[in-house]
């Protein structure tokens, strides 16, 4: 028996007054790791850190929030997440980084 | 609030941690087998692990008043040799027999490998004849979702029952297709990855309460033993029935779990 979903039972001002000051401090968490990534001098012989794979997918995410759309959560997990298919030959180690290292924000 | 955290690994976990749960409400928890942070050397030691969650945990957990209940396998983790792998899925059956145990799990994948997936339908294989619940790990990060899918295609080649299997961690991109197809889907409450209580709550709001529950899935990482009340005090704050945070900790587990007839634990209300 299907239940139909329900939703934040409170109106909401309330959700804004509850949930505001953590989040606007969350995004100001944000805006100060970029720019602690920035000053911090590029590894030697390394690419510029902006192309490490977690920042580009990272500064797409932040687009998503913004771009008027809903279902921002889901979203933002799809575009972190592998989009292939089939098993891979062998694991390359037990870790994850926390996004798809191949996602090109221009494809 | 009596609740039952369905997946926490107490083996990782202070006395301490038994003492705070069951002053949080606390009255059963179910401990899967999973990877220790270190790649075990033998059979050997999958077998005293084995008797870990079988016996030390269950005793450990009595002395507080709260039920133990454990699931078996090999995890993701330490099945990229088959041949070990297999070794210790051997060992597997004499422990299903154990009274405390529920089925297999925590099985499924980590970086979705061709060996990986072998030693996972090998054990979906053992559960559906030995007719065990199963309970499953789906993959970190961004391995996730492309995890999900494989298992939930290996489940369906296997034809499994999905009303007998909970497919955990859970997110907004996950948790609509597990609950799609009929398999019972968990959230775990974890600092840095997974469901927070917010988001956890969130997902409820948005999919409802029928096959689902949360736990903590604490463990030697940052992870929380008291994370399953602290999204319940999240969901009364939000104006939810307590008859709602019953129906995700209490009901929904039970139902579940009950399956097993092994898992005897009361309706507490
Ligand atoms: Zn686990």
């Amino acid at each position: 028996m299907a239940e139909t979903p329900f939703t934040v039972p409170r109106p909401r001002s309330w959700v804004v007054d509850t949930y505001f000051m953590a989040h606007r401090a969350k995004l100001l968490d944000v805006a100060a790791f970029l720019d602690r990534v920035d000053r911090a001098p590029p590894d030697d012989g390394a690419a510029a850190r902006t192309d490490d794979p977690r920042l580009v997918s990272l500064r797409a995410a932040i687009a998503l929030l913004v771009d008027g759309e809903g279902d921002r959560a889901r979203r933002i997990l799809e575009l972190f997440s592998d989009p292939s298919t089939d098993p891979i030959d062998r694991a390359p180690g037990k870790g994850a980084i926390g996004v798809w290292p191949d996602y090109d924000p221009d494809a | 609030m009596h609740y039952i955290d369905p997946h926490i690994h107490m083996v990782s976990r202070t006395t301490d941690d038994y003492a705070r749960m069951a002053q949080a409400g606390c009255i059963a928890i179910t401990e899967p087998a999973f990877w220790a942070g270190f790649d075990r050397s033998s059979a050997q030691g999958f077998h005293d692990y084995f008797r870990v969650l079988t016996e030390t945990e269950p005793a450990r957990a009595a002395q507080y008043g709260i039920r133990h209940f454990a699931w078996i396998c090999i995890n993701p983790k330490e099945a990229e040799d088959p041949g070990f792998a297999r070794e210790v899925i051997a060992l597997i059956p004499d422990f299903l027999d154990k009274p405390n145990v529920l089925g297999v799990g925590e099985i499924g994948l980590n970086k979705n490998s061709k060996n990986e997936l072998e030693i996972l339908e090998a054990q979906i294989a053992l559960a559906k004849a030995r007719d065990q619940l199963i309970l499953v790990h789906t993959p970190h990060l961004e391995d996730k979702l492309k995890g999900t899918r494989l298992i939930m295609d290996a489940l369906a080649n296997h034809d499994v029952d999905p009303g007998r299997v909970l497919i955990d961690h859970v997110e907004e991109h996950t948790v609509g297709a597990v609950l799609d197809a009929g398999y019972w889907a968990g959230m775990t409450l974890y600092p840095d990855s997974k469901c927070t209580p917010e988001r956890a709550t969130d997902i409820i709001e948005t999919y409802g309460r029928e096959r689902i529950w949360i736990n903590s899935a604490g463990d030697w990482g940052p992870s929380d033993p008291l994370a399953v009340p602290k999204c319940h005090v999240e969901m009364l704050r939000r104006g939810h029935p307590r008859e709602t945070v019953k129906r995700i900790s209490i009901d929904n587990p039970r139902t579940f779990l009950g399956q097993c007839a092994k898992f005897d634990v009361e309706d507490p209300s």
